[in-house]
Formats: structure tokens, sequence, C-alpha cells
């Protein structure tokens, strides 16, 4: 019951949290402009918007245009279901590890990419291949991670990793610090953030992710904004929770937590949003956005990276 | 050589043109002009028409006249293309023919132009217009516009790609044709100017100083030393607020925020510092033919005195933040690249020419007061990419900073209007050459009693917008938005 209870406040959690951590990279880019920026619950209040208002179909949409927002929402939220925000010992974790949540983020990608080229307007097209092409190198390198991460801790459940990270005997390893360069690289490409993507561009010509939703509109463009939101919440909690696990609530196989280690578990882990979001923003604002043929050096720098990480524990498991 | 003395020679001198001769020639004339144009011996300036006559400006920097008008009369409506022999021309020829009906035998090309079928005669409607057809495995078609995603002009771009790589690109231009030669036709000069005024709105200083240098020149006046002392001060201004506005526009598509929003606040200061001086941020309206509106007083000197050192000052950090933003440079070098023969061949004017080796300023050449009196530097870089397009824009910006230090030190004293009661009637054609922040305007009229009978505005964009094309082919469709803000055409300034 406890497990359930701790499960479904991290669903509803995410759920909660992510338009906020949205709204503080804006805030966090504004404030570097010289901006005031937007309030930090605006991407809230877009959502209400959006989903009060009516939708605007293209006339070639097909039913898969419609069920697209839903299922990548879906596909989305269970992935979040299955990382660890402030407590491990997940009850989902049973049934799904890291490789079904890139399964699951995967899935949504390719719903997206069909949704894209489904109204058949070009934009939808150029945007669905360029998305793909990232993923095509993304992919792989988040599997590689995967196996690195696995063969230290021994598990591809999140919530091993993270109680295993927790024990000191883990120490600094050159695998993981490769592999964390590695999950960066590829959160960023995933994510649409600069440099791979610009989410604040009005410029359609060179939009990935925003060229694949632009005839999206109404409650659909709600789902696939959340969706948006909580899938990067999702990157911030995964790299939380496998390379900076402090704080952490949980223990090893079954053990009881204490409502105190809860609540130092949900600390820690705003703390850790905070601290991310602000990295994240700083880190758009000094930098300008590749060309599009220069992102597969970039994202295949990570998959080189994990690669790397993965043989050198081969070679040795102290690394 | 001697090629523009030569045709003078032998055409008709018109009298009452100043402040460039203008002669009217016959087809042969007419032909062998077209052909130095092709040959390079001759830069097309302009070429315009009214009814049954055809104009055509053409420029030989080492003549000792360096400008002169060329007029063909065409009766029956026809005349020989010179778009035939010298490409820059075609898209000219064609405005003609939709605005005036005059049709240029043997051009290339003779889709309309700015007509988009929506004026009640005889051209199709805008949907059946025939874009170059294209034939090639692979190839796709990408409509982008004339309706942006961003707040932008409106423009049509059909994009023929393989893959991202771009095989094509067609400009559709004419969405925001206001009718601006029919509305100018008959009015009353001061009137005429605040229309001329609202033809480009960024540009509106460098419009209103060509319009009155050109009804000056027209009615044979000079304005006192005072105001054009003054009118070079704004000029200045504007180039500065526009080059800010532009470098931070550039940066921002590539995604380099920070970048515009460090322009854009010294691009306010400059506006708020002209809204103060001159009673409007753009300084719209404020040259009249004559002199200017309004004198610029202590309190204002004193502030452009302060603006000037302040910009100086916020400015070079910018410059040192962009050319160590590596990330920013990978983008901008090597991007869009004009190559030089090109920008000599359609007389890229501004930025777009200078990035490309082409010298070309209108305050030098043919120069007006008071540049002569003041010594600038005119940048010229030969890489014609992007990045050459931002480092002509930084000089410029230093440049026009040391201009305006000399300008506001050496304001003359005195009146700054004088009255064109008497001298209004005319008749007399005049015309500029002015150098805006784009490249040069060129603005012809003629005044009879007083009112415009025929003017003739031309943004240096008309020679830009075909560059582009020719810059995007073979990079990748993602680099478009960046090509095009590097050039940053004139919309408005085009459709007329």
């Amino acid at each position: 019951m406890r497990d359930f209870t701790i499960q479904l406040l991290q669903m509803t959690l995410v759920l909660a949290l992510a338009p906020l951590l949205t709204g503080l990279v804006r805030k966090v880019k504004a404030r570097f402009q010289r901006r005031l920026g937007p309030p930090l619950i605006q991407p809230y209040r877009d959502l209400r918007r959006l989903i009060g208002k009516d939708v605007v179909m293209a006339e070639q949409a097909s039913w898969l245009f419609r069920v697209a927002p839903y299922a990548i929402f879906g596909c989305i939220w269970v992935a979040a279901a299955l990382v660890p925000t402030f407590a491990t010992g997940l009850m989902f974790s049973w049934s799904g590890d890291l490789i079904v949540i890139a399964g699951l983020l995967g899935t949504a990608r390719f719903i997206q990419a069909l949704a894209g080229m489904d109204i058949g307007t070009s934009f939808g097209g150029i945007g669905a291949s360029r998305e793909v092409m990232i993923a095509s190198l993304a992919e792989p390198a988040m599997i590689m991670i995967i196996f690195s991460v696995a063969l230290i801790a021994g598990s591809t459940q999140l919530s091993v990793v993270a109680d295993h990270m927790l024990t000191a005997h883990v120490g600094l390893r050159v695998s993981l610090a490769l592999a964390l360069v590695a999950l960066l690289i590829v959160a960023l490409a995933e994510n649409a953030r600069i440099p791979a993507d610009n989410p604040a561009t009005h410029l359609e010509l060179t939009m990935v992710h925003e060229a694949m939703v632009l005839e999206y509109s109404g409650r659909h463009l709600a789902m696939i904004e959340l969706g948006a939101a909580v899938k990067l919440l999702l990157y911030m909690s995964m790299i939380a929770c496998i390379f900076f696990p402090l704080g952490l609530a949980g223990g090893l196989s079954g053990a009881r937590v204490s409502v105190a280690a809860l609540l130092l578990g949900a600390a820690t882990y705003a703390v850790k949003l905070v601290i991310g979001g602000a990295l994240l923003g700083t880190f758009e604002m000094s930098i300008a956005k590749m060309r599009v043929f220069r992102l597969p050096n970039f994202v295949g720098g990570a998959l080189m990276l994990s690669l790397l990480g993965v043989l050198l524990l081969f070679v040795s498991r102290g690394m | 050589m001697t090629v523009l003395p030569e045709l003078l020679a032998s055409g008709y001198r018109v009298g009452g043109h100043y402040p460039w001769p203008c002669a009217v020639v016959d087809e042969t004339l007419w032909s062998a002009a077209a052909a130095n144009l092709a040959s390079g011996a001759l830069t097309l300036l302009s070429l315009w028409g009214e009814t049954g006559r055809i104009h055509m400006a053409v420029l030989a920097e080492d003549a000792p006249e360096p400008i002169a008008v060329l007029s063909l009369d065409c009766p029956d409506g026809r005349y020989p293309s010179v778009g035939a022999l010298h490409p820059p021309a075609i898209r000219l020829e064609r405005a003609a023919r939709d605005l005036f009906g005059l049709d240029a035998q043997g051009s290339p090309d003779d889709r309309p132009w700015l007509d988009h079928g929506r004026w009640g005669g005889a051209t199709p409607p805008a949907a059946s217009y025939p874009f170059l057809p294209i034939d090639g495995a692979g190839l796709h078609q990408i409509p982008v516009g004339p309706v942006h995603a961003g707040i932008i002009e409106p423009g049509h771009f059909r994009f023929t790609a393989s893959g991202e790589t771009v095989v094509r690109l067609e400009e559709r231009l004419g969405y925001v044709h206001k009718g601006v030669d029919t509305l100018l036709a008959g009015a009353q000069v001061p009137r005429a100017g605040r229309i001329v005024a609202r033809v480009s709105g960024d540009s509106t200083v460098a419009y209103g100083l060509a319009f009155a240098q050109a009804v000056e020149a027209a009615l044979g006046i000079v304005p006192p030393q005072r105001a054009v002392w003054l009118r070079a001060v704004m000029a200045e201004l504007e180039r500065i607020a526009n080059h800010l506005g532009d470098f931070g526009a550039i940066c921002n598509d590539a995604s380099f925020s920070i970048m515009l929003a460090h322009c854009a606040v010294l691009r306010e200061r400059v506006l708020r510092a002209a809204a103060h001086c001159f009673g409007h941020r753009l300084m719209m309206d404020c040259i009249v033919p004559g002199g200017v509106g309004g004198d610029l007083d202590d309190t204002g000197l004193a502030m452009l005195r302060d603006l000037v050192v302040s910009l100086a000052d916020a400015f070079e950090p910018l410059v040192s933040l962009y050319d160590n933003a590596a990330s920013l440079l990978d983008r901008t070098v090597t991007t869009g690249i004009l190559k030089p023969a090109l920008a000599r061949q359609f007389g890229a004017g501004g930025y777009v020419g200078r990035a490309s080796g082409r010298g070309f300023d209108a305050r030098r050449m043919p120069g007006y007061a008071p540049y002569d009196a003041l010594t600038f530097a005119v940048p010229v870089l030969t890489e014609g990419d992007v990045n050459a397009r931002v480092w002509i824009r930084i000089h410029e910006i230093r440049a026009s900073l040391g201009l305006l230090e000399q300008l506001l030190s050496g304001l003359p004293e005195g009146p700054v209007l004088m009255s064109l009661e008497d001298v209004f009637a005319g008749p007399g054609e005049g015309m500029a050459l002015v150098e805006a922040f784009r490249g040069d305007v060129l603005i012809w009229l003629r005044i009879v009693d007083g009112h415009i009978d025929r003017c003739h505005i031309r943004d240096a964009s008309w020679f830009q917008w075909p560059l582009l094309e020719a810059v995007i082919e073979g990079n990748i469709v993602a680099d478009f938005p960046l090509c095009n803000k590097s050039f940053n055409c004139s919309y408005s300034g085009h459709d007329l």
C-alpha cells in the first residue's frame, strides 16, 4: 500500500512539476536577456488556455493525427513513472527498466514523426526527417549509457541503480563520467534544446520539434506541450537519480523508509531541479544553435563517449 | 573608358535635369547601353517607366559625370529589353510592365511581378503564377510564406531542395504593393514627401533625404548649411540603429538570443535620443525639401554627444562577444557566400556589396554634402559570407560613430529651413542617390506646377533580392533564415 502511495505520488508529482520546470528555464533565459520574463506559472496558464480552445484540424488529417497527442503523452508519462524522483523502490520498477524507458520514448517519437508527416505539409516532413536523424544517433547512445550504468550497478532497473549509486563503494569512475557527458548530450538533443533545436524559435525552416507540431492546436497541442515538459523533467530526474542520488529516500530491498527520509528526498529533489533548470538555461544562453549537419557530430560524440565507457568497464570493472 | 560620355553625346541632351545629365536616345543607343551594362562597362542604377516612355539610370564610376539617365520614347508601349542582355534589369522591367504597360521586347521572363491579379486587369490571379519548373529525381518543393511564423513582412519563397540542400530558391514578392507611384503622381510636394517617408519605415531618414535632395536638385536650390549637417546626423543615427538591430537579429537567428537582447538595449538608446532631439523615434518627416523640420538645441546636442560616447563603450564588448563565440561563428562563416562577380554585375549596394568586394558607397560616389568635408572609412571585405556582412555592419557602426563625433563638433550655425513658396512651381527634373543603411536609394522625380508629375523610387533591395536567390544555392534549408537576415532586404521598399 505504501509503495503504491509513493508511486502514485511520484506520478502526480512529475505531472504537476513539469510545467514549472519549463517555466523556470524560460525565466532563467529571460533574466539573461535582461528581460523580466513571464511568471513561473505561465506554462500552466498556457495549458489551461490551450485546453479551453477549439481544435483546428487540417483537412487531410487522419485518425492518427487525432490520436497521436494522447499516445505521445501516455508513453512519456508512463516512462516518467519508472524514474525515481525523490524516493526509490518504485512499485512499477518490476515491470519496466531503463530499456523500457528508452523504448517508450522511442515510441513517442515514432508516433510524433508519423503525425508530423500525416497532414502532408512540407514542414511536418522536414521536422520528422530531422527528428529521426537525431534519434538514429541518440538512441544507440542511450542504450550504451544504459549498458555502462548496468555494468556498474548490476541492474537496468533505475530504482536498483539509484540504490546502488547511493552506496559509498561506487566511488569515482571514468566510465560514469563518460556516461554522464553522453547522457547530457542525449538529453539536450532529445528535448529539442539549443544547440540541437531551439524551442523558442519562430523560424519555421530551422525547426525540428516545433515543425512537427506546427499543425496542432487546442487540447492536442496542450497534450504535446505537457508531454514535452514531462520529458524534460524525466531526463533531469534520470540524470539526478543515477549520477547525483544524494538525499534520495529509499534503501535496499524493501526496507521501510521513514516519512522524514521522504521529506528530505523531496526537498533535495526540488533543489536538484532548480539547479538543473538554472544550468540548462545558462547553457542555452551561452551557445548558438548548430548547423543541422553538425548535429550528427554532436550526438555521435555522445555515442562514442558512451561506447568508450562500456569498453572501459570491460577492460576493468574498477574504471 | 568613356562609354557614358559617348552615349550621352550620341543622344539628345535634355535640359532641366539635375544634377546629372539626361539624354533621349533611340532604340539602337538603348540597346548599345544594354550591351555596355552586360559587359560591365556600366552599372545599372534603375529602370522605370511612365506612360509612353522608359528610363534607365546608369553609373560609370570613372566618368566625369558618373551618373546619367537615358530615356527612350515608346509610344506603342514596346522597347528593346535590357534584361535580355543584363539580368539585373529583369524584375524592374516586369514591374514597369505591371505598372505602366510597357512591354520589354525579348525579355526572358514575361511573367507579372508586382501585379498579383488583384487590380482587376488582365493578369490571372496569383494562385496561377507559374513558378519555374523543376525536373529531377529526389527533388521536392517547400513553399514558405507569404505568411510567416514570426512577425515579419510578407514574401513567398519557393524552395526546391534535395534533402536538406537547396537546389533553387525562387522569390515571389509584391504582397505589400500599395500604389506608391500612383499616390505620388499629382501630389503636392510636401504631401509627396510624407508619402516617400513612409515607403520603407526603417529607412525613413534616407528616403526623406533622397526626396529632399531630388526636389532641391529639380528646383535648383541649396538648403542651409546647418540643415545639411543635421540631415547627416539623422542619417547616421538611423544607420547605427538599424545596424544594431540587424547585428542582434542575425545572431538571434542562430539562436544566440543574448546578442539580440543587448543590441536591442543599445538600439533603444539611439531611438530615444532621436525622439528627444528630433521629436520622432525613427525621425520620420524630419527632413523636408528646403532643410529640416526642427533645429537641434543645446540639450539635444549634449545628449547626442553622450550617446556617441556611451554607445562606443557598450558596443565593443558585444563585438568581442561575437568574435569569441565559436558556436556562433561556426554558423556565420562560409554560410551564404555571394561571389564578388555577381555583386558587381548586380551593382549590389550596402553591406551586401561591400562584403563581396564592391566598395560602392553613395556618400563617396557620387558623394553629397556634408560627407565631402568629413573623413570616414568605407569597409570592404571579399569573403561575401554571412560573417562578412556582419563585420561590415560592425565596421559601419564604428564609422558612423566617428562621423557623428565630427558632425556634432563641426555643426555650423544658421537657419535650418528655407521657404520654397516662390520656387515650387518648377518645372524641373531631379534625382538623388543617397546611402541608406541597406545601400543606395535612388529617387528620380519631375515637378510641374508645384506638383509631383512622376516620382520613381528604387530601394537597394531591388538588386539584393535576386542575389539572395543565388546565395542560398547549395546551402542547407535551415541556413536560409540566417542568410536572409544578413541581407535584410526591404519588402515594402521593393513592392512599392
